[in-house]
């Protein structure tokens, strides 16, 4: 009797996790199954023409660049303000343990918050401050919204970094700030890498942030102060239209960001293992 | 560099001021209790019930927990105590994919498979009549989103277990899953908990994927077949009316409020007890 | 080596190889282990020593990617390669860990645990075989009248003891010991090791440890391992009074550690 019920759930434990990988293959399936019909060159190369609500011509290239100026540009202020407070907190706050595990929990905190908290509020500052949707507003918003992860992610790359590497430098002599970038930065490269491609993939494919604060359009931005258009909100506007034309758009759209998200996630992985053999073994 | 640590370790509280200020309006007329219970939304009548959002909110997570829980529990036991290497080292990237398939992809996935799925084959089993693009759709697209952010906790969570109590079991002749059900789970037990507390926070706070699928009528929902409004799916479709109908943006801001000290709370309580948990075996 | 020819030796283990992964750990081990004494397993750490108690109960099969091959003979019977359930091999071993690990439940259901895992379910029966083994463990009247509480609640040296009575409440013949008293204080490793020394009359105990003090005072038979291999092995005397092999001597002096 111990037999069968050991044999029954030892079946039920392997088709969990069969069952797991099996819906992630459902969905990409899916995805592509639509999407791909609707790949074309034009798609890729032209923006939206009469317009992404009714327009039967053209494509996304003003999500598609309008999606990488944001994310990139997000990226890259998380990781401008990032980078120094998670070396902060493994450097000059390495003794105050409490502190900086206290830092680490109200950063978990804040990944936690759901994006549309963030989109809220940052409407909200753009009314009182008379803002309009922008490209501007976007990244800066987008770009609060990752920081916790790009924190934490790099955090933990450093927290990896042996205690030893560090205690050797300050008898070196290095001062504090100078320990941190360089010693550190170079020991966790692949660890700052990973958390700059990591906070990417969640600021590209976030739709709730960029909702109120870019806007949409069907140009192309040539200034921060202009609306944006994202792949995430060509989805969601054109996906309910009863125009097949512009459903394909919607439909290519989620195929793009599918392919960069899977990108991401490959050279992530690509990236900490291909460096972890610079680094020092210990 | 200290100042930004500052600013980090009081954003929670400045984001709750922020968000309290701006509802601060509708409560002048309004008491707390009135606008959580109420069922009446008529916004142009000054009238904001919240309840039929809060229910459908609750409803969506409850069904999504109880889809992706088990599964979770049962894949995390498998991979923990189970699975051979070349398993988990497929899995591991599965799990790591679907944790950064946007929300949008998600939601066109609902709409191109479960929604149909429900409309065409589920609800005629029991009886019903639905469009699809019902509570079930909102629910089961969220357990698929919900599962990798819980299979990593909970594989975490028993790999904090020290091996020797496993062994111990063995030795007494007891077989590997009566080992896994009676002892090891039962000392996970606390971990396995504040998993699905994070869960819960987490499918709570959920915006775009299932605002696409969910229905968004404003009706305290009569079934799982029924369309129902959560409560982030209010803010994101109305953020436009918000200046045009008075108080409409004060409710809105109560609205994200409200989700925001529920998944706070929840994320709290759970990552505390994991904290516990944890450092009794550290 | 004294021949274990009146006896059949308890354990015998012949050709052993052990890997996991890439990682080979144990090389052509060949150890007789003798009925009713105490055998002591003794090396530096990093020998394998651990790693060959524990596959004496094939509690090595918890790694996905063991390979193990050889004879393992216990009254006879090849274990490693055997029709029979393991986990009925296991109820013939009793373990106690270098840490106590009392099982997340109170005082008496961790002792009648493996006891009710093979239906004995009787509380009559269940009572009195919880004292008797309690009692063994020279811990009941430590614990009598609180055997409802969490095993938790004990302190380290109780909760050994505690662990000691659960394995021998399944009925084993063999005690498998790995560093049992090496997170003990003074007193309870004492009470531990004159445990040992009583038990050896009804049970075979195999103990691995690293502190040769607690070797000298307890071993009729030594196994001695460096480096993943047996270097020697015999009676204790033989082997602490006129050791063999070059290795053992420095280890003896205190050279290897």
């Amino acid at each position: 009797m111990q037999r069968t019920e050991e044999l029954f759930f030892r079946s039920l434990m392997l088709l969990s996790s069969a069952l797991i990988v099996g819906v992630l293959i459902m969905i990409i399936y899916s995805i592509l199954k639509v999407g791909i019909p609707s790949l074309s060159i034009e798609m890729l190369t032209q923006t939206p023409k009469g317009g992404f609500y009714f327009g039967k011509e053209g494509g996304i290239l003003n999500a598609i660049v309008g999606s990488l100026y944001l994310a990139l540009g997000s990226t890259f202020l998380a990781l401008v303000i990032g980078l120094p407070v998670a070396i902060f907190m493994n450097t000059w706050l390495l003794r105050r343990k409490k502190l900086v595990n206290t830092i680490r929990f109200i950063l978990d905190l804040l990944w936690g918050v759901p994006s549309i908290i963030y989109g809220a509020i940052g409407f909200t500052v753009m009314i009182m401050m008379g803002w309009k949707t922008s490209l501007a507003a976007g990244i800066i918003v987008v770009g609060l919204f990752v920081l916790p992860i790009m924190i934490r992610a790099i955090d933990e790359g450093l927290k990896a970094s042996p205690l030893g590497l560090t205690e050797a430098s300050f008898s070196l002599g290095a001062t504090r700030t100078e320990l941190g970038f360089r010693v550190l930065t170079r020991q966790c490269f692949p660890g700052i890498i990973t958390a700059i491609l990591l906070s990417f993939g969640r600021a590209i494919g976030d739709a709730a942030s960029v909702l109120f604060t870019t806007g949409f359009t069907d140009n192309i931005p040539t200034s921060l102060g202009q609306p944006t258009a994202t792949l995430p909100l060509s989805i969601f506007f054109q996906l309910t239209s009863p125009i097949p034309e512009v459903k394909n758009r919607a439909y290519a759209a989620a195929v793009v960001l599918t392919v960069i998200i899977l990108l991401t996630s490959v050279l992530s992985r690509l990236f900490s293992s291909k460096y972890k053999k610079q680094t020092i073994k210990f | 560099m200290s100042l930004w640590t500052f600013v980090i370790l009081l954003s929670p509280l400045i984001i709750f001021a922020g968000l309290m200020w701006k509802s601060s309006m509708l409560l002048e007329d309004n008491s707390i209790w009135k606008l959580i219970w109420s069922d009446s939304w008529k916004p142009l009548s000054g009238e904001f019930g919240f309840r039929p959002f809060i229910l459908s909110s609750l409803w969506v997570t409850l069904i999504s927990l109880v889809v992706a829980g088990p599964v979770c529990i049962l894949s995390a036991l498998h991979l923990t105590y189970f699975a051979h290497s070349r398993f988990t080292r497929i899995m591991q990237p599965a799990i790591d994919i679907l944790a950064g398939i946007p929300s949008v992809v998600y939601g066109v996935w609902g709409v191109i498979v479960i929604v149909p799925f429900i409309s065409d084959r589920l609800a005629p089993l029991f009886g019903a009549e639905t469009s699809g693009y019902s509570i079930l759709a909102g629910g089961l697209v969220l357990s698929v989103m919900i599962i990798p952010f819980i299979l990593n906790i909970l594989i975490e969570i028993f790999n904090t277990i020290p091996v020797e109590l496993q062994e111990a079991s063995l030795s007494l002749g007891v077989s590997r899953w009566i080992t896994v059900r009676a002892v090891l789970l039962r000392k996970a037990l606390p971990g396995v908990v504040s998993a699905m507390g994070l869960g819960l926070s987490r499918a709570f706070g959920e915006t775009i994927a299932v605002l696409m699928v969910v229905g968004n009528v404003t009706r305290i929902p009569e079934g799982i077949f029924r369309p129902g409004y959560p409560l982030p799916a209010l803010i994101a479709n109305n953020y436009g009316e918000m200046l045009s109908i008075p108080l409409y943006d004060s409710a809105l801001m109560m609205a994200a409020l409200i989700l925001f000290v529920i998944v706070l709370l929840f994320n709290l309580a759970s990552r505390f007890v994991i904290i516990r948990y944890e450092n009794k075996y550290r | 080596m004294e021949k274990l020819n009146n006896h059949q030796p308890k354990i015998k283990i012949e050709e052993l190889n052990l890997s996991i992964g890439r990682a080979k750990i144990l090389r052509d081990i060949n150890v007789e282990i003798p009925k009713h004494k105490i055998t002591v397993i003794l090396g530096p750490s990093g020998c394998g020593k651990t790693t060959l108690l524990k596959s004496m109960n094939r509690l090595t099969d918890i790694y996905s990617d063991i390979r193990v091959t050889g004879k393992i003979l216990i009254d006879g019977e090849d274990i490693l390669h055997t029709t029979k359930d393991v986990t009925e091999i296991r109820k013939k071993m009793g373990l106690l860990s270098q840490r106590p690990y009392p099982l997340p439940m109170n005082i008496y259901k961790n002792i009648s645990f493996g006891l009710r895992i093979s239906g004995r379910r009787k509380k009559q029966f269940l009572d009195k075989r919880i004292e008797h083994y309690l009692k063994q463990a020279s811990l009941w009247d430590e614990v009598k009248d609180r055997l409802k509480e969490p095993a938790a609640g004990l302190s380290i040296g109780q909760q050994q003891r505690l662990c000691l009575a659960r394995g021998l409440a399944v009925d084993p013949d063999i005690i498998l010991a790995d560093e049992p008293t090496s997170a003990l204080d003074p007193i309870s490793s004492q009470e531990i090791e004159k445990k040992f020394v009583e038990l050896k009359n009804g049970y075979t105990i195999v103990l691995v440890t690293h502190i040769l003090r607690q070797a000298i005072r307890l071993a009729d038979y030594v196994i001695f391992m460096y480096l993943g291999e047996v270097i020697e092995q015999g009676p204790a005397d033989q082997f602490f009074k006129s050791p063999q092999t070059e290795i053992t001597r420095a280890y003896l002096k205190g050279s290897i550690n």
